[in-house]
């Protein structure tokens, strides 16, 4: 990867931290409401995955979904504006934070049931297989999510089928708050191995990492061996949202995983010793936190959604029914013979 | 005009649009090795004409549902088959929180144009086998669901939720897959949310759809013997709910009884009662009356299953009470 390239893996990681901070910040002053699921220390999975992909590869995650949002093509005015219920919002603020999407771009949404889009990225990849798009899908998961049936039903499926998907588990070892060892009996390896999937394990604070064993794997799924499955090891420095007190992790564990930040180490160990000045790390940094600046100010200038934008897309043509005018209460009407009294 | 069964039917509409459609595909629980094709036999034979497109998969509902949805977003037209209703509770999760809603919750930017077909019924297996859940699928937003009754509608109307934009749950049921009815060969649809006059009458309205539409239809010959005239109404399909010809009916008749198969507390029989009460109070001649199954999950004894389910009897004798204002 070219200098070019490296620093973009930068400036991705930074603007997910920033964003993510002026989210945090925008929740407590109650600009965002409902559930709020930060991706601080996980940057280095999305954007080293999203890295390998081709532009018009399938991506599908779970509701901790900005990252994703923004390295798969949405700007961080739209996810901004999401996050605040702004009709300039990826969705138009119908799905919120959990369930930012950018068809357009094949990122087909975050989803707030865990476990529930595994089956769904299936489809997906099964579509593409039986069109002959040459598109992979890449589903991303949480370790929570590896014990409900969705998990061993889509697995099972996809290799079945030889899906052309990546399942990738973003493991930060936490699942809401219940650790690894007291929701699973065996090492995470173990559950693809059931399938004799293909499967690695990652260092998930590692850019460069992520984005290698996803090019292996995405060269898998391109080239007819089917799915595979990846273990991130990861860390997420805030609780599972923002309502979580975040009292059954330790100070210390917290603490030590910082130490191997995702960004700082990419910036002291591959960046600088590549040449990259401190002067143009400064540059990037200042750009995003402007940039995310700017998608504050742009959600909170954007109008709510129209009222009259409601029933929009429950069905593709509206369907007839007798509260689509909005209506509540319709007071019952007085007829006999068909004529009103 | 030829006569064909009900399971025929189905099986017409399948092969007519996989034939117009490369996208449709059929993915379901047994229906290309077991027993030549189907638990009942509606895909039988399929799986040799469509070799690739019609697949057996792992018994896993969930799956079943979340696949054919993400192929559907994937430019598929998938037909999910569930082998029978009771199993859809399995993915009762996909079918309400995904298949209904991503178009809606994604703002349009993610059609879901498939099919779940499962039929409702009972045959002496017991309370987790002899289910109806019509009630349940009508409830849900984002889904459209057809209840056909007749060979005919059941071509037509699955022939239309094939090629629907949004996710339709096709209710067939078990117990009328062998009844007989006439289709025409040549190509038809009967479009989604329309009800139909089966018989017109005037003495009372009988509002009903799926197995209870056929059991209404034997009531009626019942009593045109006695002179009694019944107006039957088939709602064709749940949601959307059409009650245009309910009402135009009820304005002759001034009588009404919904029939239905499902358990009665807070079924669709409620909620028909209380639009038809809401919209046609002054012509009503007497309360809109309920037929329904009862409360009580479903026994494997023969005489206890047939205690709880309503027959032609039943309706003849909820019109006779209703015309000799016995209330």
């Amino acid at each position: 990867m070219d200098k070019d390239g490296l620093l973009n893996l930068y400036r991705q990681m930074q603007l997910i931290r920033a964003f993510e901070d002026a989210s945090a910040q925008q929740y407590t002053r109650a600009k965002i409401g409902g559930f709020l699921h930060l991706y601080n220390g996980q940057e280095a999975v999305a954007v080293g995955a999203s890295s390998a992909l081709n532009p018009d590869d399938d991506v599908v995650c779970n509701y901790r979904d900005h990252g994703w949002g923004l390295v798969r093509g949405s700007t961080a005015r739209e996810v901004m504006a999401e996050l605040f219920g702004r009709a300039t919002g990826t969705t138009g603020g119908r799905g919120g934070s959990m369930h930012v999407a950018n068809v357009k771009h094949h990122f087909w949404g975050g989803y707030g049931i865990v476990g529930a889009h595994l089956p769904l990225a299936t489809g997906l990849a099964v579509a593409a297989q039986y069109l002959g798009t040459g598109r992979i899908t890449l589903c991303s998961m949480g370790d929570g999510s590896t014990n409900i049936g969705t998990f061993h039903a889509a697995l099972n499926w996809a290799k079945l089928w030889n899906a052309p998907i990546i399942f990738m588990v973003e493991n930060n070892q936490y699942a809401m708050g219940t650790p690894y060892e007291i929701h699973s009996p065996v090492p995470m390896s173990r559950k693809a191995a059931s399938y004799d999937m293909y499967s690695e394990d990652v260092d998930g604070m590692d850019v460069m990492a992520v984005r290698e064993a996803l090019c292996r794997v995405a060269d898998r799924a391109r080239t007819g061996q089917g799915p595979s499955f990846l273990n991130v090891i990861t860390y997420r420095y805030r609780g599972h949202s923002m309502a979580d007190p975040d009292v059954q992790r330790s100070k210390e564990e917290i603490n030590l995983w910082k130490q191997r930040d995702p960004i700082t180490s990419f910036a002291s160990n591959v960046l600088l010793k590549k040449g990259v000045t401190t002067a143009e790390l400064e540059a990037i940094d200042a750009a995003v936190e402007a940039e995310v600046d700017d998608a504050v100010k742009f959600a909170d200038a954007s109008p709510e959604p129209a009222r009259d934008t409601l029933f929009n897309y429950v069905y593709q043509q509206p369907v007839e029914n007798m509260q689509i005018d909005g209506s509540l209460f319709k007071p019952p009407t007085l007829y006999r013979n068909g004529h009103a009294r | 005009m030829p006569e064909i069964t009900y399971k025929e039917a189905l099986k017409r509409a399948l092969r007519e649009e996989m034939t117009r459609d490369k996208n449709v595909v059929i993915w379901g629980e047994d229906i290309v090795a077991y027993a030549g094709g189907g638990a009942y036999g509606v895909t039988t034979g399929l799986a040799k004409e469509f070799p690739d497109r019609v697949r057996d998969v792992p018994i896993a509902e969930e799956a079943i549902v979340g696949v054919a949805l993400g192929a559907a977003m994937g430019g598929l037209r998938p037909v999910a088959e569930i082998m029978t209703v009771n199993f859809t509770l399995v993915a009762w999760d996909q079918i309400v929180q995904h298949v209904a809603k991503v178009s809606h919750m994604f703002n349009g930017q993610i059609k879901a144009p498939m099919v779940i077909r499962t039929p409702n019924g009972h045959g002496r297996t017991a309370a987790t086998h002899s289910q109806n859940f019509d009630g349940w699928f009508a409830h849900v937003p984002g889904l459209k669901v057809v209840v056909p009754a007749t060979p005919y509608d059941a071509k037509g109307l699955l022939k239309s939720a094939i090629r629907d934009d949004d996710p339709v749950v096709v209710l067939e049921s078990i117990n009328l897959y062998a009844t007989k009815g006439e289709v025409p060969d040549a190509e038809y649809i009967v479009p989604i949310g329309v009800s139909d006059y089966k018989r017109r009458g005037s003495a009372v309205t009988i509002v009903s759809w799926g197995r209870m539409l056929v059991e209404s239809l034997k009531a009626a010959e019942l009593l045109s013997k006695e002179g009694i005239e019944l107006e039957v109404v088939d709602l064709r399909s749940l949601r959307p709910l059409d009650l245009s010809l309910a009402l135009e009916s009820v304005r002759q008749t001034h009588r009404i009884i919904v029939v239905e198969e499902q358990m009665r507390t807070v079924g669709m029989g409620a909620e028909i009662a209380a639009s038809i009460q809401e919209m046609a109070f002054n012509d009503l001649d007497a309360p809109v009356a309920r037929v329904s199954g009862l409360d009580v999950p479903m026994p494997y004894a023969r005489n206890l299953e047939r205690a709880t389910l309503p027959y032609a009897e039943t309706v003849v004798e909820a019109v006779k009470a209703m015309i000799q204002k016995q209330y």
